[in-house]
């Protein structure tokens, strides 16, 4: 792990190299995402109509935002299994106070607290109570999952009113959803990489023996950074919540393990301690680019799942072999 | 020292479980009776079987995200081979579970010959053979199986669920080769300290790779009782089912990190698990309630199991 750097921490090179070097999966990620559109357009130029566009990037936006937060909790170290259902849990409240008639600014922003605090538990239970995050998200996953099918008896909401469908709403002419991805991604990345506060995620994730040695209060960071992914699996839950006419009582299936593996793909060392939140908000658009693409070339939507496996295995295996070939390059 | 945690964890289980089961009983007079507890038994059998060789797989500090997809795959492949391709069911029940090895043997060489993280490798693959799954059968399911078939999911052998029987050899087996055998100390070993392990001479890449195998073979067969069970095939068969194995796995007292745990363990959890299901729907608790309190139960017996020893599950 110790071999694994964090971008800052990589020996100054020169230029391009430098670079490459530094953001070597997302700059994979970004060519397979172009690469992805010039061939569909050639086969399909609808591919490429504003419309089509919309629906890829604004309509999964919600899933790059909840991989932010899960790209925070893997860099420390950890992994919550339990986000899809949190999503489940928290979109069901929003559309309960939106319908009770409470102001929609309260039912985009209660969610948000829930989320914090629910996920203040996990991260106490995880750094206090010394119990994996994998157990600890393991048994909220039940909790979450059961409880909300068992309050609300499997019942969707409907009758939202007009003004809580934030994610359909366009500001400056740019759908609410993608500047919701773009600001907190880059707000992330530039609070990860130049603040004490996000240094400290890698130094944990990275060496956590060390990191108490320089004095992080490991237990208390673990703790933030379970709250900090609980507001963003908040966020994301605005989105996801408000781009229907209906809530369901149920997320889509394995939710958060696409949302796991978009922060994987992006680049998030799942031994933690690398990994940057460009990376996971370029691979949640790759995966539904992909999706989409699917439909334009007419391949099955059945087989839509084993290229999302075969796209995993290929990025992972690529990410081990040009850390290798780094560490060898790194010895000499 | 080692066996000193696992008993203390055990036994805690052990209490848990014997509370449940009194506590239960006495909300519903139907809880007790042989008819009902065979009955939990067969429903606990694909979940158990997967659970037990999932124990091995954690204790080398592994995971195996991919079983539910496997146990889809070969749900999916038992149908086609029979009804599409026309081979006697037996040599398509034969080619399941050859398929089901080799898709665990998949898993084993992604992780030991390019050391991909378990984690990464088996949540790669578990799209990947769902999705062939899902391709392959296009959501038509496959009916109409003849009637010898379902002895292995419906039948009875001296009053005891078929199945029932086959977890109990799998079990038995599974105990004395991880409590007994120079080769299940060395699963401890590796899953302990992987390095030490390699310079005391063991075969780490072999082990984990023909436990990977295993878990792939133990999904092939839930998959095959799964689907004599229900009489039906569906590519969406089995999905979640890793994440109930490795519940009932690490309620067992196996530490996700690997080095510690038990096959003993794994079927206390498993019951307490049933027990709890069973129990609690007798009682009127609709099925969603009762996955609230497994989760709670997860979490309660590992931080008091933590509570007993300071450096429990580190």
């Amino acid at each position: 792990m110790t071999s694994d750097h964090a971008p800052a921490f990589v020996a100054k090179r020169t230029g391009l190299v430098r670079f490459i070097s530094t953001y070597g999966q997302e700059v994979v990620i970004a060519g397979a995402i172009i690469a992805l559109f010039v061939l569909v357009s050639l086969v399909s130029p609808r591919f490429l109509s504003a419309n089509n566009l919309n629906t890829i990037i604004s309509g999964n936006a919600y899933i790059a935002v909840a991989a932010i937060g899960m790209s925070m909790i893997i860099i420390t170290g950890h992994i919550d299994v339990s986000v899809g259902a949190l999503i489940g849990v928290l979109a069901t409240i929003s559309g309960t106070l939106a319908t009770a008639g409470y102001p929609v600014w309260i039912a985009w922003t209660l969610p948000i607290l829930i989320g914090v605090g629910i996920n203040a538990i996990v991260g106490a239970l995880v750094a206090y109570g010394r119990i994996p995050s994998i157990v600890v998200t393991l048994g909220m996953l039940s909790i979450l999952r059961g409880g909300l099918v068992s309050i609300t008896g499997g019942a969707w909401i409907n009758d939202l009113p007009p003004d809580f469908h934030l994610a359909q709403q366009r500001l400056l002419d740019i759908p609410v959803p993608i500047w919701f991805m773009v600001v907190l991604t880059l707000g992330a990345f530039m609070w990860m990489r130049h603040t004490a506060f996000g240094r400290s995620l890698f130094a944990i994730g990275g060496n956590i023996e060390a990191a108490r040695a320089a004095g992080i209060p490991v237990e208390r960071r673990v703790v933030q950074v379970f709250m900090i992914h609980g507001a963003f699996a908040g966020l994301a839950t605005v989105l996801f919540a408000t781009q229907l006419r209906v809530i369901q009582s149920t997320v889509p299936p394995n939710l958060e393990l696409t949302i796991i593996t978009a922060a994987v793909i992006g680049g998030v060392s799942i031994l933690g301690g690398t990994g940057t939140v460009i990376g996971s908000t370029l691979a949640a658009i790759l995966f539904s680019a992909i999706g989409s693409a699917m439909i334009f070339i007419n391949v099955s939507p059945y087989w839509l799942r084993a290229v999302i496996g075969v796209l995993i295995l290929i990025t992972v295996l690529v990410d081990i072999a040009r850390r290798v070939r780094e560490q060898r390059s790194a010895k000499r | 020292m080692t066996w000193h945690k696992l008993l203390r964890h055990e036994t805690i289980l052990a209490l848990l479980t014997v509370l449940a089961l009194v506590v239960l009983a006495s909300q519903s007079d139907k809880f007790f009776t042989l008819d009902n507890m065979l009955n939990q038994g067969r429903l606990m059998t694909e979940v158990g079987l997967i659970a037990v060789i999932m124990t091995f797989v954690i204790i080398t500090g592994g995971i195996d995200l991919s079983v539910g997809s496997i146990l889809g795959l070969v749900a999916v492949l038992l149908g086609v081979f029979w009804k599409n391709m026309g081979l006697p069911l037996p040599m398509a029940i034969g080619l399941g579970l050859m398929v089901g090895t080799l898709a665990g043997l998949i898993n084993g060489l992604i992780i030991t010959r390019f050391r991909v993280p378990p984690l990464i490798a088996t949540l790669g693959t578990l799209a990947l053979y769902r999705g062939i799954a899902e391709g392959i059968s296009e959501a038509r399911s496959v009916r109409g199986y003849p009637d010898w078939f379902f002895v292995l999911g419906q039948g009875q052998f001296l009053g005891v669920p078929v199945q029932l029987w086959i977890l109990g050899v799998v079990t038995l087996v599974a105990a004395i080769i991880l409590g007994t055998t120079v080769w299940g100390r060395g699963v401890y070993a590796v899953g302990h300290n992987e390095t030490a392990a390699r310079f005391s001479g063991l075969q780490a890449d072999r082990i984990k790779l023909a436990i990977y195998a295993a878990s792939g073979f133990a999904a092939a067969l839930a998959a095959v009782i799964f689907v004599s069970r229900v009489s039906t095939t569906r590519s969406d068969m089995g999905t979640g089912i890793e994440l109930d194995a490795i519940t009932a796995v690490v309620l067992g007292g196996t530490s996700i990190f690997g080095g510690r745990g038990s096959i003993i363990g794994t079927i206390l959890g498993l019951v307490l698990i049933q027990a709890l299901k069973n129990g609690l729907s007798l009682a009127g608790i609709k099925s969603d309630g009762t996955i609230v309190l497994i989760g709670a139960v997860l979490i309660l017996t590992i931080l008091l199991s933590n509570l007993f020893h300071r450096n429990g599950n580190r």
